[in-house]
């Protein structure tokens, strides 16, 4: 073969050297484009993509968690594809296809251990998070040994796993120290509870509830103590608006002593004192909120909505609990995640094909860039905080 | 799936894009000649909002999420009238909305014979 020809391929072994200087990952992220089964590799200090890696399957409903030195992503796909991808070299290291239909997933205290919650079949899947292989099966049995759909799965102290499931209305505490022996705790939470969250101390595991009015929340220090109901008959019997999205609790705003939660079928958050775990106010908004997510130091709580209101994201001022600002980042706002310290927050407009940034003192839209059909945007620093 | 997104940013020229544009609308015309009444327009909203919004919880796949699957093997057996009711006007006692306020019956009625011939795809 003649010299030429190995031209272009010494060119490209060279860039690829070239290309890798050494860097942290602090500062790095994946965002979602769902419909194209892609993540974008993004740089919240560049404010750019900086890396586009496909072939990860269907990403409707995509979730990422972090490995605890924020090197690897774990993309839960939803037709039950777990991916890891590594953030510095820009590729897939391993992906598995673990179930039918998938919802999400979270990792282990130790970051030993990713768990999937599954639709189909029911049950949650514990993989080691160095090798995706398997090391734990625990299905979601209810009834006559019928398998419930789970939601709301996090992470809890202890090595825990807490979950819910939505057919059974129950919330499951799974401790996986024991792989071979998962030790299981199982409480009544209500009727369909659609999904989960856990406070940033690790302490309290909330559960929405769709079929009542009133969530769930279980004190993990004092389990023992079983579920109790929170925010009992907020909607006070009155019909509920036709629900068009299921919102998020994951992610959902913890801020100073309290916690803002969705009211669903209404246009209100609930703002709940965390020590009483009493409403303490309602704040009106634009439509049913999907994530309410409190900036990092607590002062504003941002909140996008379900359809028909996807367009708009609200700022809360916490302090005076006023909504300061409606913006409008573009059709179908599917998520917010705030730089790790929250001098800027990233939105992704699903139908306008972009992801725009704010910086959220200003609440100026200071940059923006393209992606397909973009839906979660994830930054590593997810891999330090209990419930990401 | 190739959307015209990613055509664009992959920096194929315009004329091709041009081209694929006429081709693809030619295409879709000729297979929904039969539909009168809902403009080509219309139905690529509706194919989006059913993947999209109905895919909340059905899927964007529609094999079905916090919903059953409406995929046509899951249809089969169920009556069109029936499903376009659920679409119009829901489900007590389930999570399925009302739709009434953003489809038409004859839209909805369009939405169900594509879901039990195979939804078409976005793209």
């Amino acid at each position: 073969m003649r010299i030429r020809y190995w031209i272009p391929i010494l060119v490209m072994a060279l860039t690829s050297c070239a290309i890798a200087p050494l860097r942290g990952t602090g500062d790095l992220g994946l965002v979602i484009e769902r419909d194209v089964g892609r993540v974008l590799v993004v740089d919240t200090t560049a404010n750019k993509s900086l890396a586009t890696i496909t072939g990860l399957g269907d990403l409707s409903h995509a979730s990422v968690v972090f490995s605890r030195d924020g090197r690897y992503g774990y993309v839960f796909g939803r037709d039950g594809g777990l991916t890891k991808v590594d953030l510095l070299k820009r590729i897939i290291e391993k992906r598995i296809m673990q179930a039918g239909n998938s919802i999400g997933g979270a990792i282990s205290q130790n970051g030993r251990y990713v768990a999937a919650q599954n639709y189909t079949p029911g049950g949650i899947k514990v993989f080691d998070a160095a090798t995706l292989a398997l090391v734990a099966d625990i299905p979601a049995t209810y009834g006559d040994g019928q398998l419930s759909k789970v939601v709301g799965l996090v992470d809890a102290p202890g090595n825990q796993f807490v979950f819910s499931l939505f057919d059974a209305g129950e919330i499951w505490i799974a401790d996986v120290s024991n792989f071979n022996q998962p030790e299981i705790q199982k409480f009544t939470a209500g009727k369909q509870p659609y999904d989960g969250l856990i406070t940033p101390d690790g302490r309290y595991y909330i559960a929405g509830l769709f079929g009542e009015d009133g969530l769930a929340l279980l004190d993990l220090w004092h389990p023992e103590q079983g579920v109790r109901r929170i925010l009992d008959g907020y909607g006070r019997g009155q019909e509920k608006l036709p629900v068009y999205k299921m919102p998020h609790l994951r992610g959902w705003a913890v801020a100073g002593t309290r916690a803002y939660l969705p009211a669903i079928g209404r246009h209100e958050l609930l703002v709940v004192d965390t020590q009483s775990w009493k409403e303490v106010g309602r704040i009106p908004v634009a439509g049913q909120p999907v994530f309410a997510i409190a900036r990092p130091d607590g002062r504003q709580v941002w909140v996008n909505f379900a359809f028909p209101d996807n367009a708009q994201v609200q700022v809360v001022e916490t302090e005076t609990q006023q909504i300061i600002k409606t913006l409008q980042p573009g059709r179908a706002v599917l998520h917010l995640e705030f730089t790790p310290r929250g001098e800027e927050v990233w939105v992704s407009s699903r139908d306008d094909n972009r992801v725009t940034i704010y910086d959220t003192q200003t609440l100026q839209a200071i940059a923006e860039f393209k992606a397909s059909a973009p839906s979660g945007i994830f930054f590593t620093h997810r891999a330090t905080r209990i419930g990401f | 799936m190739f959307s015209l997104l990613t055509i664009i940013q992959r920096g194929v020229s315009p004329v091709f894009i041009l081209i694929l544009v006429c081709l693809s609308s030619v295409l879709l015309n000729k297979a929904y000649a039969a539909d009168e009444g809902i403009g080509i327009q219309r139905r690529l909203e509706l194919v989006r909002l059913v993947r999209n919004d109905c895919g909340s919880c059905h899927g964007l796949t529609l094999k079905g999420g916090l919903g059953p699957a409406l995929l046509q093997e899951n249809l089969r057996n169920k009556a069109p009238e029936a499903l376009i009711d659920t679409i119009l006007y829901g489900r007590t006692g389930t999570a399925m909305p009302p739709w009434s306020a953003f489809v038409s019956e004859k839209e909805a009625s369009w939405i169900v014979e594509q879901l039990m011939k195979g939804f078409p795809d976005a793209h």
